[in-house]
């Protein structure tokens, strides 16, 4: 979990997003765009949360359902469905949440950390919890939705071509 | 002196001036085979534009190097002096050495180091003369707070263009200037021409200016004046004061280059283009507008009578779209032969250190290949003619103990097949040491023994990173970075390297690179409710078969008969788990599809039809996925994926063996 002392302005903003009654926030300044529910290109061999790819812009972005991400029940998508699109690390990626609601401005000295039970999310990728009146908003680590172990045991899993053909 | 403006010029004459020395190169190589006479001029003249240019954007100590060079040209060219193997070898080390210049000025180095200097005086030597008298002179009186500039036009001076007045002028600008002309040569009236310059003057240049400064406002005249610039009052700052502040500027334009290195260090950022391509482009274009203005015509007042002239016109801006486009892409199409150009000498320098006699064998030096591909090839073929000479090429007596004859061949080729271009390099040597290999892989732990290992197996072990059998490391290979690297590089091509190798027959590394990288041609397979996008080059043909065409063989693999042999089947939808897919073969579609040379039947349930696609990465914002080349967009906007029919094959073993 990171360190929610480390951050060095005294508030940042959020964006919430609702995900099966359960309000979490994403670092707006990693938010790209929030667009509604498009269908996307499904790829193979790709985790189940990762539902594919779209196009923004001409740019291939991949899209995972924060969902099945978090080993939640899908849902049927509705005109509410989202997809935010946040970029980490020069890299972009879309997330279907419920709804987005609302932008939050956090002070750093009231986030929290998460104690290490009673979410539905693994507190592996939260970075925090803040109260906004008698809400609790859970603070995502938007680094490590995309990029978690289980994503580099695949990647690892997978030999580069060339030494794949040494086995062929 | 180097200013803003020239600084534009710079890259320029770099370009044009590595150029020059890869012709110098070249023409000495052939020089060195017995070539022609005329070869002399084409060296003098490479030698001497680079010289002017030099001299022109500022770069006094390359001038002055290439001045050299150039005297021994001279004396080359007017027979004065033999051409033999000594004058051909210190003409290419001096090349070498203009390129390390080059490479130092493209950084904003200090251009002179001690081996320019010593080779200098080499070539000083050469012709028999006391070595760079002029630049140490030089040197003591560079600062100074007056000078004495003598400077006498030669008569003819004002017919090149030349204006004694400008020189007046920049000089000027350099500071308080006191000037007396010398009449003394000054003819008699009635034989005065008055287009000639007869008037001599001595100027007193009074400030703080460099020697450099003074000199460059003389640049364009040096020949055909007498310039004699003198400090008057030589400022002697102790040595030990003048060094560090030297260091310091160096540190100075050190940084400042490096500062810039994202700039400078871009590859090379432009492309001569033959004028034919571009002219073909300008017709294009003019038609496109033509097929423009024809279809806004039906903008303003359109009835379905006319319907059939739209559908006319439409088809008609495909087409030029299409020819444009092309022909946009021809412009990075750039023939191999300018990598392939590095070898002569490269192979000679080599193969005459190691003492092994080698011919090199080039072909298909005008195969065109992508800009890209061919900025990055250069290195890992490098490594490989390395390679080839220094492992697998023998000594010639073992050679001739093996009963082959003593010069080894080294054939470098490149040329077209299907859609790829394929770049060989192949050694007539010992071929592979399977048992050095395996004893080495053995030792690195990559392999527990090579028992029961086929050829190919243990000859890919050697593309292994750091993995080198080279018993001594030696400045030329066996350091152990190398065959991965290759791989590596050409993997990032989107190209694959395969070795074939045959005991005391030789080597050949096969290097098989796509056309371009791009836009593809490709057709749109239809596999339930997604569609990929085949490439056109890897498509054989499509055929509809019959239930009773496809044997099962043991293992759960699939093959059919096609043309006499027995093809396996890759079912799209199970290795990419496509829902909903034609199960049936009588229903569905066979595209029998070649990739890295094995052939293979591609099982989907139609074709959509063919189209053009943009190939956009998949790893820019994922990562790579097995079978899947890339993406691209449909005109609907949506995305499809290319099939990568290499890779496809590999996911397809992997899934039997599993």
């Amino acid at each position: 979990m990171s360190d929610a002392a480390s951050h060095d302005a005294p508030t940042s903003q959020y964006l919430t997003l609702n995900l099966a009654q359960e309000e979490y926030g994403v670092d707006i300044l990693a938010v790209r765009e929030i667009r509604g529910w498009t269908p996307v290109t499904r790829i193979p061999q790709a985790p189940p949360y990762v539902l594919g790819v779209l196009n923004l812009r001409g740019a291939i972005v991949p899209v995972i359902d924060m969902r099945l991400r978090f080993g939640l029940q899908r849902e049927e998508y509705t005109p509410n469905t989202v997809t935010v699109i946040v970029a980490v690390g020069g890299r972009n990626f879309g997330v279907v949440v419920d709804a987005v609601s609302d932008v939050l401005d956090v002070k750093t000295s009231e986030l929290r950390p998460v104690p290490d039970m009673g979410t539905t999310v693994d507190t592996e990728y939260l970075k925090g919890l803040t109260a906004v009146e008698d809400r609790m908003v859970l603070l995502l680590d938007v680094d490590k939705l995309l990029q978690p172990q289980d994503a580099q045991m695949l990647e690892a899993a997978l030999p580069p071509a060339a030494e794949v053909k040494a086995v062929a | 002196m180097a200013n803003v403006s020239m600084a534009q010029f710079h890259q320029v004459f770099f370009e044009e001036s590595l150029e020059g020395l890869d012709n110098m190169e070249t023409a000495l190589l052939a020089l060195d085979e017995g070539g022609d006479k005329e070869l002399v001029h084409t060296i003098f003249r490479a030698a001497h534009s680079i010289k002017g240019g030099a001299a022109t954007f500022g770069f006094p100590e390359m001038s002055a190097f290439t001045h050299e060079a150039e005297s021994l040209l001279d004396e080359l060219r007017d027979g004065r002096r033999p051409i033999d193997k000594p004058i051909i070898e210190l003409l290419l080390r001096s090349v070498d050495c203009l390129r390390g210049m080059f490479a130092r000025a493209q950084a904003g180095q200090p251009l002179n180091d001690e081996a320019a200097e010593a080779l200098r005086g080499e070539l000083a030597a050469a012709m028999g003369r006391e070595a760079a008298t002029e630049v140490k002179a030089r040197r003591s009186g560079d600062h100074a707070d007056a000078w004495v500039i003598r400077f006498r036009p030669h008569p003819g001076m004002a017919a090149s263009g030349n204006d004694p007045l400008r020189l007046m002028r920049e000089l000027k600008a350099l500071g308080e200037m006191k000037v007396t002309a010398e009449l003394d040569k000054l003819p008699a009236l009635d034989k005065l021409e008055p287009g000639e310059c007869h008037i001599g003057w001595t100027i007193e240049l009074r400030g703080q200016t460099k020697r450099d400064a003074i000199k460059s406002v003389f640049d364009w005249v040096e020949d055909e004046c007498d310039l004699s610039i003198e400090p008057l009052h030589v400022v002697a700052p102790p040595a030990a004061a003048e060094a560090p502040k030297a260091a310091v500027a160096d540190v100075a334009t050190a940084r400042a280059a490096r500062e810039g290195a994202p700039a400078a260090s871009a590859e090379s950022s432009s492309v001569r283009v033959s004028i034919d391509k571009i002219d073909s482009m300008i017709d294009l274009v003019g038609e496109l507008v033509i097929t423009q203005s024809m279809l806004d015509q039906f903008r303003e007042n359109f009835d379905i009578a006319k319907l059939a002239m739209l559908q006319e016109g439409l088809t008609q801006l495909a087409r030029h779209t299409r020819e444009l486009q092309e022909s946009v892409m021809g412009i990075r199409m750039l023939p191999i032969g300018s990598v392939f150009n590095r070898f002569p000498r490269l192979v000679r320098d080599l193969s005459s250190k190691l003492g092994k006699n080698v011919r090199l064998d080039m072909h298909g030096e005008h195969t065109e290949l992508d800009k890209t591909v061919l900025e990055k090839i250069g290195d890992p073929l490098v490594h490989l003619v390395r390679n080839a000479i220094d492992h697998g090429l023998e000594m010639p007596d073992k050679r001739r103990a093996a009963g082959k004859v003593e010069q080894g061949t080294l054939r470098l080729e490149a040329f077209h097949r299907g859609g790829s271009i394929v770049v060989e390099v192949a050694d007539d040597g010992a071929g592979l040491n399977r048992e050095a290999i395996v004893a080495k892989a053995v030792q690195r732990g990559l392999i527990s023994s090579g028992e029961g290992m086929s050829d190919e197996a243990v000859a890919e072990l050697i593309f292994q990173p750091g993995f080198s059998t080279a018993a001594v490391t030696t400045d030329l290979s066996g350091r152990g970075v190398g065959m991965d690297v290759v791989r590596r590089n050409v993997a990032d091509l989107g190209g694959s390297v395969t070795i074939r190798s045959t005991p005391g027959k030789g080597s050949v590394f096969t290097i098989v690179l796509p056309l371009t990288l791009a836009i593809i041609d490709g057709l749109s397979a239809a596999v339930g409710e997604e569609s990929y996008i085949v490439p056109l080059v890897s498509i054989v043909e499509s055929v509809q078969l019959k239930p009773d065409a496809i044997r099962s063989v043991a293992g759960g693999g699939e093959l059919f008969r096609f043309r006499g042999e027995y093809l396996p089947v890759i079912r799209l939808h199970e290795v990419f788990g496509c829902a909903g897919a034609v199960k049936k073969i009588e229903d569905g579609l066979m595209i029998v599809v070649e990739g890295d040379g094995s052939r293979v039947g591609l099982f989907v349930d139609g074709l959509n039809g063919q189209q053009q696609a943009v190939v956009k990465s998949l790893e820019a914002n994922y990562r790579r996925v097995q079978g899947v080349s890339g993406a691209t967009i449909l005109a609907d906007g949506s995305v499809a994926l290319i099939v990568d029919i290499a890779g496809l094959v590999r996911l397809q073993s992997r899934r039997k063996a599993a």
